[in-house]
């Protein structure tokens, strides 16, 4: 705090040094490693990223930095320096004033770190009183901190409570808060994990500025590596709670030195990679347990380099350095590691698609539901047709209507009257109950979540032997005989069906729930970000098995996903929604290249990306409308970086054909579009 | 993707362990749990086998030896016509203890069903029933008890009856909370999607996930329904004489407290006491470990 640190030593080398710690959580009468012998430096003013999969001890890093450790945890060595000063050494009133004075946290889940029944203000005011500035002074200086964070109208922000406000707002909130004592450092863990494209691209725009105005060092913690290279300076690669990289971001990402991070960057769609042009490449086998006795590389049993040394011997952190910088890697083979040989063959079968008849059919699909007597529009006159064996992407922000389509096509909400949904050239009923089993058993779904999707209370047996009976109408030998095929065919073995789905990992219980979704031979599967809650190791291997699952049966593929890189990679045509409305709807690689529709593009340049070139990025002001009080005209008017004028406050452009196969719901003609984009060149994704 | 992927799960015993292991665990754990298992499992083996170590038969009078105090003969002293108080309490457990849990599975039961039918349709079933149980809530136990003998006549199956269904919508409300929350989880859209029926979405489908809460509000209820049957056996609508059943005789030897008879009234009154609490200690203990 600014006022009440008169004796704030001179700044030290670092803002953090982490000296070979050691951290455990007792599990069971035991206690497990979790940190091991971890040690890395964190210079004044540095942003410095530590990446790794889920368990892998990143979030244990940031809690042991302030000792907020759970109750089982506990520092079992080691040397935590704070702007010099040795956390492990302070009492319980010297560390309550190090937490309040020069460290500040960001959490993942901002909706969980406001206190739901305190206004704003009062929240942010709070943290001003804990320094002696009270009254109005606190309040002033509040407002001056929601000025900071671009939060426009901070009196109404402070006056509001937590769930009044969006996602996003909620973030910058959070942030105002961490920044509010002006600390020396500040830990981020996973700041924009749960937010959409747009508005994750918004917050890290934030910090990014905050960063040239403030002194402040920052620890990033992160499972994105695009995020994670285009924040900070520096990143560690952790794994089994070790570091097994680290070195500057740039040169880590495009020169890595060590398998693991060779490994993980493979596993990523880049550089607008499709499903025809190769599988993804994945990380065998699992990250090792908490606890795990490691003898050697923790990696050694993933890794196709691994010789008996890598086994036996831990390696040390070779030092790397060159003229790039200083750098790190804790492997025996560091110089071939990126010649490590690929998991996953890249080659895939594919299969000619004769153009047939759409397997799906919709038209002027519409969903309204009453929102405190208002009408809520939550889909729009959508139209689009499906060919078997063809992905179709949906993609758009959250609340742009993705989901609810899905359930309109599946039956689970009926539709408003009038649209039409036709399967296979028959008419749908709009209710669940009233279409044919043939008809239900066709359409499938892959929801987002696996532990909401199985239940929790049967085995995995009982889970697919039932899909198995009611879709296939398989019973006794038959059923036996498919469950075995089924569950080979997701890559999953006898042993996991006798197993409740808690006892499976996520990408696990995935392959379950993709099996399940399959038991009937569908025609149709709905994909609901069937990976957004997954590791990028694991959404790989299912993206190849949705791939390959879709080559071989021929099924159609409606993916819901607000990652367009896996969007991209896996379908062969886009449709953009906002506002429940189509924007844009074409051919993959069109939708993608462009020209498109402003939205999409602002979509599009909102992806961090890990190979970023200096682009200028498309901004979109403000916040989506409400559904319930859509703008007038184009509904895109009130954010559109392109709008021309009055027109498009005035008539809702039309969904017109700009190519064949490719149409724009936009007021600006197509070739002035593809004009005006062509100034900005875009990544792929 | 190679055969590397399938195999197992990192080796972790916590997560091996399955939930209704770690429920045991932790109960085992509990001190609040086994202490009212303690008491419970003490009147339960009153009711089983009392009459092998009661010292004297309950019901045998013996008018010479009227209302003596404590003793070493009779340890509880005896009541106005000689019998032995301690005996009586002892064997005094039995009919509580197979009304009350009867009526509390009664209304377990019947409460479950309600409370899926009306969480998994909501609507106007929902809006129906619930408003019924509503009603049937506001009204005293003891006039539906009233009501009932009326109608039916006093017997154990009337008191059972009348606790189990004043105590099934209590029951059900709860349930229909618990099923609600269950039924936006996607594994219940899955089940529509193969289109299974409602009874086995409802039965099959949501019922295993929602025991836990059953299992508590059971645990509760049971504590309820044993004061719930004593207070009925004391107003004379519930046990019948001769029943030594605790509440049939505090009600009457209550009368003679004034004249310092306190033993007639006292041990049967700690007895129900007890068994009350050790249900209650019980009903925290499953919570707590169910809520862990």
């Amino acid at each position: 705090m600014t006022n009440s640190a008169p004796t704030k030593p001179a700044k030290a080398e670092n803002a953090l040094e982490l000296t070979d710690l050691s951290v455990a959580y007792r599990v069971a009468g035991r206690n497990r490693a979790v940190l091991r012998n971890l040690s890395l430096n964190i210079r004044q003013g540095e942003a410095y990223g530590l990446v790794g999969e889920s368990g892998c001890g990143k979030s244990t890093v940031a809690l042991t930095v302030v000792r907020y450790l759970p109750r089982n945890g506990s520092i079992l060595g080691g040397v935590i320096s704070l702007d010099g000063q040795d956390v492990m050494k302070l009492d319980a009133e010297a560390l309550r004033r190090a937490r309040a004075e020069s460290v500040s946290m960001v959490y993942q889940d901002p909706g969980k770190a406001l206190n739901p029944s305190i206004r704003i203000g009062r929240q942010l005011t709070e943290i001003f009183e804990l320094g002696g500035v009270t009254g109005q002074a606190a309040t002033d200086r509040a407002i001056a901190m929601l000025n900071r964070v671009r939060i426009s109208d901070p009196p109404s922000v402070m006056q509001r409570y937590p769930h009044q406000l969006s996602g996003g707002m909620q973030q910058r909130v959070a942030i105002a808060m961490a920044l509010a004592n002006d600390p020396s450092m500040l830990i981020l863990d996973e700041p924009t994990t749960g937010l959409d494209a747009t508005v994750e691209a918004e917050v890290l725009d934030l910090i990014a500025q905050l960063r040239q105005e403030l002194s402040a060092s920052i620890l990033f913690i992160s499972h994105n590596l695009a995020v994670v290279s285009n924040m900070c300076d520096r990143v560690g690669v952790l794994y089994a709670g070790m570091l097994v990289e680290e070195g500057p971001t740039d040169v880590v990402f495009n020169d890595p030195r060590h398998p693991y991070t060779v490994a993980l960057l493979r596993c990523l769609p880049r550089g607008g990679q499709r499903k025809d042009q190769g599988r993804l490449d994945t990380i065998p086998g699992f990250l090792p347990g908490i606890g795990a006795d490691i003898k050697g590389c923790a990696f050694a049993d993933r890794c196709a380099l691994a010789d008996n040394r890598c086994r036996t011997e831990l390696p040390p952190l070779y030092d790397l350095s060159d003229e790039r910088g200083k750098r790190l890697s804790r492997c025996f083979h560091h110089d071939k590691a990126q010649a490590l040989p690929r998991a996953t063959p890249s080659d895939v079968p594919t299969a000619p698609k004769p153009t047939t008849a759409p397997v799906l059919r919709v038209a002027g699909l519409n969903k309204t539901y009453a929102s405190h007597g208002h009408p809520l529009r939550a889909v729009k006159d959508v139209s689009l047709d499906l060919r078997p064996g063809e992905t179709l992407g949906l993609v758009g922000e959250s609340g742009s209507g993705k989901t609810t389509f899905a359930r309109l096509l599946l039956g689970l909400v009926p539709p408003d009257d009038g649209g039409t949904i036709e399967l296979e050239g028959k008419a749908l009923a709009p209710k669940l109950e009233n279409r044919g089993d043939d008809q239900v058993k066709a359409m499938q779904i892959v929801f987002q979540n696996p532990d909401s999707a199985l239940n929790r209370s049967h085995s995995i047996r009982h889970i697919l032997s039932r899909a198995l009976k009611r879709l296939a109408g398989l019973s006794g030998k038959a059923q036996e005989a498919r469950l075995d095929d089924l569950v080979r065919s997701v890559r999953l073995t006898d042993r996991h069906l006798a197993v409740k789905p808690r006892q499976l990992s996520g990408g696990l219980k995935q392959r379950v729930a993709i099996a399940r979704a399959f038991a009937g031979d569908p025609r149709i599967v709905v994909c609901d970000e069937p990976t957004s809650a997954l590791d990028v190791s694991v959404q790989a291997a299912i993206l190849n098995l949705l791939a390959d699952l879709q080559s071989k049966e021929d099924v159609s593929y409606i993916f819901i996903s607000h990652d367009l890189g896996v969007v991209r990679y896996l379908s062969d045509k886009i449709a953009v929604l906002y506002l429940g409305r189509i924007m844009e709807i074409g051919p993959s690689e069109e939708v993608f290249s462009g020209p498109h529709h402003p939205y999409t593009e602002a979509l599009l340049s909102a992806v961090p990306k890990l190979d970023q070139t200096e682009t200028a990025r498309i901004r979109l002001d403000g916040e989506i409308p409400s559904a319930t009080n859509p703008p007038p005209g184009c509904v895109f008017n009130t954010r559109c970086p392109r709008k021309i004028g009055p027109i498009c406050e005035q008539q809702e452009p039309p969904l017109a054909e700009a190519q064949p196969g490719h149409s724009i719901r936009c007021h600006i003609p197509y070739p002035e579009l593809a004009r005006l984009q062509k100034a900005v060149v875009t990544e792929p994704a | 993707m190679s055969a590397v992927q399938t195999t197992s799960p990192p080796q972790d015993d916590t997560r091996r362990r399955s939930p209704m292991a770690d429920v045991f665990f932790s109960l085992m754990r509990s001190r609040t749990f086994l202490v009212g298992l303690v008491i419970v499992l003490f009147w339960v083996a009153c009711a089983l086998f009392g009459e092998h170590f009661a010292p004297y038969d309950p019901l045998a009078d013996d008018i010479i030896n009227a209302l003596a105090p404590p003793s070493s003969e009779h340890w509880f002293g005896t009541d106005q016509i000689g019998r032995d108080v301690f005996s009586r309490v002892i064997v005094g457990s039995r009919d509580i203890l197979t009304v009350a849990p009867l009526a509390t599975l009664l209304a377990t039961v019947a409460g479950t069903a309600l409370g899926l039918l009306t969480g998994y349709f909501r609507g106007i079933v929902d809006d129906v029933v619930s408003r019924i149980l509503e009603a049937f809530m506001a009204i005293p136990v003891v006039i539906v008890a009233l009501l009932a003998i009326v109608a039916l006549g006093t017997s154990k199956a009337t008191v059972i009856i009348v606790i189990g269904l004043s105590f099934a919508p209590i029951i059900a409300r709860t349930v229909r909370s618990a099923v609600l929350a269950e039924r936006e989880l996607d594994y219940v859209a899955a089940a529509q999607l193969r289109h299974e029926s409602a009874f086995h979405t409802m039965f099959v489908e949501i019922l295993p996930n929602v025991i836990p809460p059953i299992l508590v509000e059971t645990t509760v209820r049971l504590g309820y329904a044993i004061f719930a049957v004593a207070t009925l056996s004391f107003m004379g609508f519930g046990i019948q004489p001769p029943s030594p059943d605790w509440g049939l005789s505090i009600s009457s030897n209550y009368g003679m407290i004034g004249g310092g008879f306190w033993w007639t009234v006292l041990f049967d009154a700690l007895a129900i006491a007890s068994l009350v609490i050790g249900v209650n200690l019980v009903a925290d203990g499953v919570h707590g470990a169910l809520n862990d």
